[in-house]
């Protein structure tokens, strides 16, 4: 019996019909493309994206030399020499962060004292060769710079779950 | 006559002109000039139906990509132009500029040649496909008994596709569209039988006539009275023959974008576009033809509204839709499954309505006298 109903269902084409109604009905469904340089979907303040280097208020760059971040770096892409500066405190003579290695997971960032090393929300970036990709001091603490009013709001939004 | 038609269907202020045109071809070429008139004539015709056709292929390839696209959720290609009504453009002229690499162990010729055998025979069907009752280029007796005939030739394209680049994946892609284009082609000529079994005629024209009469279309509901509703499975089987043998989604081994791969491996460039034009030519062709021996051709769907072309466009359109909408809802057919399909199910169910119809034919209950 069950066989025979089987059979009248194949014959009768119901399952196929029933994919059919599927795809007819999503026909006419909204949309759910986001067209991306007009439309972005919405990103949290938590977002991992480009590094930068944070300055105080005063214009003392942050970073200590620590090395934190360089040692919990996974994929090894941070490299870090410092030397004793005139005034006798510590600083990074050398900061860059190799964005090829870089697999964006923010251990940095969560390893870091002082707050020097964050992860902005930006994401369109590009370089057109390897080494536009190697992030030296200058241009970390530049992105810093830049963005400073972004971050700050957005570790200020964090700072209760810390 | 053709003359006299002419001078029917100009405008009044351009008769005089073209009389004197007549008369100086007549001065010129002599007794010649009615035959070169009618080639003239022919080849403008045939103009008439293909410009129309490349479009209609060019923006079917837009529809298809546009309709697939709603019915995943997606927008589908809206960049080029206004709703990106020019992407058929841009993607010609990209196609055109690719370079066409021939594989160092090819046979030149044939390989060059084999887009244009798959592409030609589906051209040369539309030659007696009617439009209405008049509109017909060559409105041929068994014009139907053509279209299967030319369609089929088609299948050379694919076999030399395959075997011309000298690539053994091609030639076995080929092997496989080949196959399974001949085994479809059986279930389709048989429920082909079945229309002309009740149509009595092999001319499109007349098949779609005899539609128009019946119970149902006396009542005024001509739509009742057309093929598809008392052949409705030979009208199934058709239509899924027509899908396979268009090598269309979910018979689409012959192209196997995701996993696997057909005969046009060796091909790129402009000579790999010919075969996509082949393919969705194929596929109006496809698509015209359930119109008018399933959907009565341009014949309206109620008493009250007038018979026109427009319904015919309608009718094919509507099939379109049907294709896209096919391809985008059904995962393919595994190759055993194909063959499985055409044999064991599609052939024993057209030979057995073939049976039923014709007794039905021969019982008091006859509905086609």
């Amino acid at each position: 019996m069950g066989s025979m109903k089987e059979i009248f269902n194949s014959l009768l084409l119901k399952e196929l019909l029933k994919g059919l109604s599927v795809t007819g009905r999503h026909t006419f469904s909204r949309k759910i493309t986001v067209q991306y340089p007009e439309e972005k979907t919405p990103q949290s303040y938590r977002f991992r994206g480009l590094h930068a280097l944070r300055r105080y208020p005063n214009g003392e760059e942050r970073c200590i030399a620590c090395k934190l971040c360089e040692a919990v770096c996974p994929a090894m892409a941070i490299t870090i020499e410092s030397a004793q500066r005139d005034d006798g405190s510590r600083r990074t003579t050398r900061y860059d962060i190799d964005l090829n290695k870089c697999i964006f997971c923010g251990f940095c960032e969560e390893a870091c004292p002082v707050d020097a090393i964050v992860e902005t929300r930006v994401y369109e970036y590009h370089g057109e060769s390897q080494a536009d990709l190697y992030f030296t001091k200058p241009m970390l603490l530049a992105n810093g710079d830049h963005y400073e009013a972004e971050i700050a709001a957005d570790r200020e939004q964090d700072s209760k779950y810390r | 006559m053709m003359v006299e038609t002419l001078q029917q269907l100009l405008p009044g202020f351009l008769i005089p002109h073209f009389n004197w045109a007549m008369q100086l071809g007549q001065g010129i070429f002599g007794d010649l000039w009615p035959s070169i008139l009618t080639a003239v004539w022919t080849v403008i015709k045939v103009m008439l139906i293909i410009a129309p056709l490349l479009l209609a292929v060019a923006y079917a390839t837009f529809a298809e990509r546009k309709v697939i696209g709603w019915m995943q959720v997606r927008i589908g290609p809206n960049r080029v132009g206004p709703w990106g009504l020019f992407q058929p453009l841009a993607d010609g002229l990209k196609v055109l500029l690719k370079e066409v690499v021939v594989p160092a162990n090819a046979d030149k010729a044939v390989f060059l040649l084999a887009p244009l055998f798959a592409f030609a025979p589906a051209l040369i069907a539309w030659a007696v496909i009617p439009f209405n009752e008049f509109l017909v280029l060559a409105n041929v007796n068994a014009s139907l008994l053509f279209v299967m005939a030319v369609t089929s030739v088609s299948v050379y394209g694919i076999i030399l596709a395959g075997w011309s680049p000298n690539s053994k994946y091609a030639f076995l892609g080929s092997m496989r569209s080949a196959a399974q284009m001949i085994s479809y082609e059986v279930a389709m000529g048989l429920s082909l039988v079945v229309v002309l079994m009740i149509s009595n005629s092999l001319n499109l024209v007349d098949i779609v006539k005899v539609q128009n009469e019946g119970r149902f279309a006396d009542m005024g509901l001509k739509f009742l009275s057309w093929n598809w509703l008392p052949l409705l499975p030979m009208f199934v089987v058709y239509v899924i023959s027509i899908f396979a043998e268009c090598n269309r989604a979910p018979f689409d081994l012959a192209e196997g974008e995701s996993e696997i791969i057909g005969y046009h491996v060796e091909y790129s460039g402009m000579s790999f576009a010919v075969f996509q034009l082949a393919e969705y030519s194929a596929m109006l062709m496809g698509c015209t033809l359930v119109s008018l021996l399933f959907l009565g051709g341009w014949l309206s769907p109620v008493a009250f509204l007038p018979d026109s072309i427009l319904w015919l466009f309608l009718k094919i359109f509507s099939v379109l839709i049907l294709f896209f909408w096919v391809r985008a809802t059904f995962p393919r057919y595994r190759y055993d499954q194909v063959m499985r399909l055409g044999w064991k199910v599609l052939i024993p169910v057209s030979l057995i309505w073939l049976a039923v119809v014709a007794c039905w034919m021969l019982s008091p209950w006859n509905i086609w006298k």
